[in-house]
């Protein structure tokens, strides 16, 4: 069925590579590869610095990839763009990033700010028409017309989430990146934010890159996930592959510390660590290794059988 | 059953002047820590949980005043048990008895409570030598088995590294070694672990639970993660909009919730069993300190208010000897309210697992 269905987003072997010095290079993404179909929520965990940020900003084209090739919607939009393909891009991709507050001009009004991409690609004929799509999108976050007309610092971290949200979705994108969205809010605000979000997925049936750490968020709203460690994908697969069958190491240590409120048997736990240096990883001799479904595991031939013995 | 209190905070009141008039940051707060147990403080921004314990520390910033209460600290000195109400003390005798010597402090942010400039294995001595007057060498013995001790390879090279030099789950176990060099009392971590990932996260809880262990120091611990608060606590206690609304043994809070505040908090976090269906959330947002309204607090996002929770606050009111929990709903009058049905699964499935 996979086959058939045509993918949104197809990134083939994505590297960054980030120049420190004239000796020295951060290869931050090192030969990534995914898919993410249209509709669904694609899952991207991993700890800091494992470039999962970096995969989202790329994507984007926040920055120019080193190299591998990304293609959306059959474009390929990791070289250089035209004219044509860089507003069809900067349209149909839309992000949500982690900070409101920063992200946020704090000297324009939420309708200006919700507007200012119609704005820029001239998509209303006139006044009414923008303020009217600028309302119908802050209807659809839950935030009212009256608040069209105040400034970023008149809200709440909860607030200014949803007018990022209204941002991005005023485009009628078919990828939102949200980058992080929901890490800098409070347990009681994150539920609601994931909720919205959830919701606006099912009303526009928009593909959703959900890049975040914390695990057990990832695993409500994802379809399927992808597990990054040091610049490398290590595990991808559905979430139920991911969360009931993990193979790699490093996946069933990040599954280990996830906290539970569960007193008695948080107290009883130990996490699992993981180190690939002592372990004897080496990423970069390895390959994907199909498990199943739609299940990859990065490792070489013998490590899988190893991993897989210890199941 | 014969606990030894360290610290009892009675009736803390605290007010802060802000251009928008007077917010009440903590009002009538009781709390009780014991020798060697976890407090647990839990709640959402802006709730008091951080400004409770600097006012514990005597370092509330300075358009903040304490109106009533009082914050009893027990302590041993020379043999003698002392008792000491820590509001009584000036700023300077705070900080030559009872900062970092008495109760130390593990802050949020590893990145700027280090000081770049100086190395780390000066930064551990310091305490020492200040509080001490501990000689050069013993303390540069002391500091290189206090950085064994919270996990840190080859100590003797890396006291001579700057904070830059480490990564970030190196630099918090750094700045608990800080805190622990001068044999505190107790160990205040305020939010130890948010900026860290799940697996160094769970390393550093280990490491201060081993150490308490070890070391019998009593900890408070501030976070709003849940589920933090149940790897490390033994007592919680939930704050909301400058009050405690429930407090408890950690299995009392968590298996048998009374509040609905804490019903909102447990259900809006979703553990890796949670279906399909939308995440329950607490409708509205954080209470506005300002407001002086009559009532509880929470009674506007409450799903479970009742008429009397707009015109009175409630109470606490005793569940068990242990548990205590500030909601109406406990009233002999209340009518009979559970809490949600997600939740009640939930928990009975972690009590069957357990």
């Amino acid at each position: 069925m996979e086959d058939e269905k045509k993918p949104l987003l197809e990134v083939t072997e994505l590297k960054q590579y980030f120049k420190v010095s004239r000796k020295y290079e951060v290869k931050a993404v090192d030969g990534v590869s995914f898919r993410i179909y249209p509709g669904e929520t694609y899952g991207l965990v991993g700890e800091s610095g494992s470039g999962k940020s970096t995969i989202g900003r790329s994507l984007i084209r926040l920055y120019k990839p080193t190299s591998g090739e990304v293609k959306f919607q059959g474009v390929t939009i990791s070289g250089s763009l035209n004219r044509e393909e860089t507003k069809h891009l900067r349209t149909k991709m839309q992000m949500i990033f982690q900070d409101p507050m920063a992200c946020l001009n704090p000297r324009k009004k939420v309708l200006d700010i919700v507007a200012q991409g119609l704005d820029i690609h001239g998509m209303y004929k006139t006044k009414e028409e923008r303020e009217e799509k600028v309302y119908n999108i802050l209807r659809m976050v839950g935030l009212s017309k009256e608040h069209a007309s105040r400034y970023p610092h008149q809200f709440s971290g909860g607030q200014r989430q949803r007018i990022g949200i209204a941002r991005a979705l005023i485009m009628d994108p078919d990828l939102i990146i949200a980058d992080e969205a929901i890490s800098a809010l409070d347990v009681s605000i994150q539920a609601q934010v994931v909720n919205l979000m959830k919701e606006i997925q099912a009303q526009t049936g928009s593909a959703i890159l959900f890049i975040a750490h914390d695990l057990s968020m990832v695993k409500y709203i994802s379809d399927r996930i992808g597990v990054l460690h040091l610049g490398h994908l290590v595990e991808t697969g559905t979430t139920e592959e991911i969360f009931g069958n993990p193979i790699h190491p490093y996946t069933k240590s990040l599954l280990s510390a996830i906290p539970q409120p569960d007193p008695n048997g948080e107290k009883k736990r130990v996490a699992l660590s993981y180190d690939c240096k002592e372990m004897g990883i080496d990423y970069n001799a390895a390959t994907s290794h199909f498990i199943g479904g739609q299940h990859y595991v990065l490792g070489t031939k013998e490590e899988i059988e190893k991993w897989n013995k210890k199941v | 059953m014969n606990k030894e209190k360290i610290l009892s905070i009675r009736d803390l009141s605290i007010s802060f002047m802000t251009t928008a008039g007077e917010a009440n940051a903590i009002r009538g707060v009781k709390l009780d820590l014991y020798k060697g147990e976890t407090l647990a403080i839990v709640g959402e921004s802006g709730s008091g949980k951080s400004v409770t314990v600097k006012a514990i520390m005597g370092i509330l910033s300075g358009n903040g005043s304490v109106k009533e209460g009082t914050i009893d600290f027990t302590y041993e000195r020379n043999g003698e048990t002392v008792h000491q109400d820590l509001l009584k003390l000036t700023k300077k005798e705070m900080r030559r008895r009872i900062n970092g010597k008495r109760i130390a402090m593990v802050f949020q942010d590893p990145m700027t409570s280090l000081n770049p400039t100086m190395t780390i294995g000066k930064q551990i001595m310091e305490g020492m030598r200040c509080h001490y007057k501990t000689p050069k060498k013993e303390a540069y013995e002391k500091a290189v088995s206090l950085l064994s001790l919270v996990g840190i390879t080859e100590p003797e090279k890396r006291m001579k590294c700057y904070p830059h030099q480490l990564s970030g789950g190196m630099r918090q176990r750094v700045v608990i070694a800080i805190a622990l060099s001068c044999d505190p009392e107790v160990l205040i971590c305020d939010e130890p672990t948010t900026a860290l990932d799940v697996t160094i996260q769970a390393k550093i809880l280990e490491l201060i639970k081993e150490i308490q262990d070890r070391t019998g120091i009593s900890v408070i611990y501030i976070t709003h993660d849940l589920g933090v608060v149940a790897k490390v606590a033994d007592y919680v206690a939930v704050m909301y909009a400058g009050k405690i609304v429930e407090k408890g043994l950690a299995e009392e809070v968590f298996y048998d919730p009374r509040h609905p505040y804490t019903w909102g908090l447990l259900s809006a976090m979703p553990d890796l069993n949670t279906s399909d269906e939308a995440l329950y959330t607490i409708p509205g947002s954080p209470y506005n300190l300002m407001g002086k309204g009559k009532g509880d607090a929470f009674a506007d996002r409450n799903a479970f208010a009742l008429n009397i929770d707009y015109r009175m606050e409630p109470p606490m009111f005793q569940v068990t000897d242990t548990h205590y929990a500030a909601t109406w709903l406990l009233h002999e009058n209340a009518p009979e309210v559970g809490m949600p049905d997600a939740l009640k699964n939930r928990i009975s499935r972690m009590r069957k697992e357990a």
